[in-house]
């Protein structure tokens, strides 16, 4: 995506005072992009510092953008995006005006300050010449009367839906201080029919469930989907000749081929952060260990060998290490080892059952399930410290990250019910539902597009 | 046969070619293991061609071995002695009907993470086919496979279901 505008992202250092609508903000450091044409001159950097009430919300209106039919569209998209980040209330686009096109940058700040706003996202799309078209995306603190950023984004006009999503991340990283997260797909697996009879197929679709499809066709068992880290190719577990075995999926071409041939039980693949390797499990004669293979396909190399069932490998996001699970001391637990498969060392040591650790992308935590009557997300650090729960299901399971390290999507089985998807928050917060047309399992979140 | 052939074709390029510009050899690969050829021509390896079941013998195996399936404990995979006696009249049937493999196929139930049941159901599995094997069944007659718990026979989140669900299967293949 070309941007026609890059706004400056330099911290100005605080003065007096803070904004008004900073204050309202829950998180604790907020960093201002202000444009060239907004700042003064000689202005020094200003980093701000807010602590807020917990359940404090940032209001922020998103009328429709003039000029286009998508225009409305395009706001639904960003509000609705900006709802699911559980940090920013959205105002609109229903039942809230709109502007003209010449207003987008420059608009009447004290009409939105009477609507409730704190915040406002305004825009217009431009037409290009070769049949593209240019979101031109604007937030501006209403409250302090000012632009805060602004930047362009140019697409195909069938990929209007990702400009909002782009624009959607500029406003929350502008506005929370995190990392973009909703310029993303989910893989996951879809599933139909009674439980004894399931039909399961690879699906993918955006972060807010637009743009739905299938990757497979539902007549083998296919579990475990996970991206490559360019989120252009797939790793997962399916059947062959009776047997679990990973295959590796194009997603754009659709063409998979086996990784490991030879009739071998392989099962729970995860790449490298490099895209290089492919770590998963292999079991044979009664014992499941580690392998890590390149994706291209050659001689495994064994990582694990201790007796026992190891497996649910997961790279840290420098690719030095690999945390995964294993029973060998007699239960599920977590352990971290060198990516070369030395210094393998437990890290879980809550008193509960621990399995499918993943390692954030911001390499500060590891979630996982944790089994303590009812099976629950948790994050902790990689040295197995400062665990904390963060769901109350009877059977949640399977996590995977945001890019962003922010959120964690997961898998609730309802007891004697069906399967779907959900997102929490690290940070406390309601857990929330993910929109699938079928039940749904094994989620896995794309890193960022570009 | 193909290596010696390509030997000898490099060879043969280097002695012609003398004090002209060497041509450097054909790469050589390893002897072609005989292997089966998938639906699109390619060379298919061994233990990855489609099985296909015998509905006829799996009910003659239940009829005379009394059960094709023995069930395991929570996160167990030890057989007791109702699973050892399934598995040795189900060895009896097995060398009394030699010309047919068996797939050992282990399960577990809900309760656990989806990455633990496979490991869990191939131990099931494994469990199974070495006493099999102990009861005179020749190893390379029987494969070792998991369903974790993606395929439950009992629908309900109770232990009756569950205890279903801990299974291991013999399914005749060919």
């Amino acid at each position: 995506m070309q941007n026609r505008h890059c706004e400056r992202s330099e911290a100005i250092q605080a003065r007096s005072g803070l904004p008004r609508l900073l204050r309202s903000l829950a998180v604790t450091t907020v960093l201002l992009g202000v444009p060239a044409s907004a700042q003064e001159e000689g202005a020094p950097p200003v980093e701000v510092e807010v602590v807020g009430g917990q359940n404090s919300q940032l209001t922020v209106a998103v009328p429709a953008m003039p000029g286009q039919a998508i225009g409305r569209g395009i706001a639904e998209v960003i509000a609705s995006d900006l709802r699911a980040t559980g940090a920013i209330t959205p105002i609109g686009p229903g039942g809230i005006g709109t502007y003209g096109q010449a207003q987008a940058a420059s608009p009447a700040y004290g009409e939105w300050r009477g609507a409730g706003a704190g915040a406002l996202v305004s825009g217009y799309v431009e037409p290009r010449a070769d049949g593209r078209v240019t979101l031109a995306c604007y937030l501006h603190d209403v409250t302090a009367g000012r632009m805060l950023a602004n930047q362009g984004f140019t697409v195909a006009q069938s990929d209007w839906r990702r400009a909002a999503h782009k624009c959607a991340d500029l406003v929350y990283s502008r506005l929370t201080g995190q990392g973009a997260f909703l310029d993303t797909r989910i893989v996951y697996v879809a599933e139909s029919g009674p439980k004894t009879n399931r039909t399961k197929r690879i699906a993918i679709m955006d972060s807010d469930g637009s743009n739905h499809r299938y990757l497979t066709a539902g007549r083998a068992t296919v579990t475990m989907p996970r991206f490559s880290p360019r989120g252009d190719r797939l790793v997962y577990t399916g059947t062959l000749a009776r047997k679990p075995r990973v295959f590796v999926l194009d997603i754009a071409s659709g063409r998979e081929r086996l990784l490991v041939p030879g009739g071998q039980i392989t099962f729970a693949p995860r790449f490298s952060p490099d895209g290089r390797r492919i770590i998963f499990s292999w079991a044979n004669n009664g014992n499941t260990d580690i392998y890590v293979v390149d994706a291209d396909g050659g001689t495994p190399r064994r990582l694990t060998s201790a007796p026992g069932a190891d497996t649910s490998p997961s790279y840290s996001p420098d690719g030095s290490r690999i945390v995964f699970e294993s029973d060998r001391g007699g239960t599920q637990q977590l352990y971290v080892m060198n990516a070369d498969g030395s210094g393998q060392r437990r890290i879980s040591f809550g008193g509960g059952r621990y399995a499918s650790p993943v390692w954030s992308p911001r390499g500060d935590l590891i979630a996982f399930t944790r089994i303590a009557g009812s099976f629950n997300i948790g994050v902790m650090s990689p040295s197995g410290g400062g665990a904390r729960i963060l769901t109350n299901g009877w059977q949640d399971e399977g996590p995977s990250w945001a890019p962003n390290g922010q959120f964690v999507m997961f898998n609730r089985i309802a007891r004697g019910g069906g399967s779907t998807l959900y997102a929490v928050p690290i940070n406390g917060g309601t857990a929330r539902r993910m929109p699938t047309p079928q039940d749904g399992s094994d989620p896995s979140w794309s890193p960022l597009q570009s | 046969m193909r290596k010696t052939f390509l030997l000898g074709a490099a060879a043969i390029a280097l002695v012609v070619s003398g004090c002209a510009r060497r041509t450097p050899p054909p790469e050589v690969t390893g002897p072609v293991e005989t292997a089966p050829i998938g639906p699109g021509g390619e060379v298919v390896a061994p233990g990855d061609v489609e099985l296909t079941e015998l509905p006829a013998q799996q009910a003659d195996l239940v009829a005379k071995a009394g059960s094709d399936t023995v069930y395991f404990g929570t996160d167990e995979h030890i057989l007791d002695t109702a699973a050892q006696a399934t598995l040795a009249a189900q060895a009896r049937w097995l060398l009394e009907n030699p010309n047919v493999r068996a797939s050992i196929e282990g399960h577990a139930d809900e309760r656990g993470t989806r990455e633990y049941n496979m490991a869990l159901g191939e131990r099931r599995a494994n469990s199974a086919k070495n006493f099999l094997v102990s009861q005179g069944v020749p190893a390379d007659r029987l494969l070792v496979t998991s369903w974790g718990k993606e395929r439950p026979v009992a629908i309900g989140s109770n232990e009756e279901a569950w205890a279903q669900n801990r299974r291991a299967v013999t399914v005749l293949v060919r």
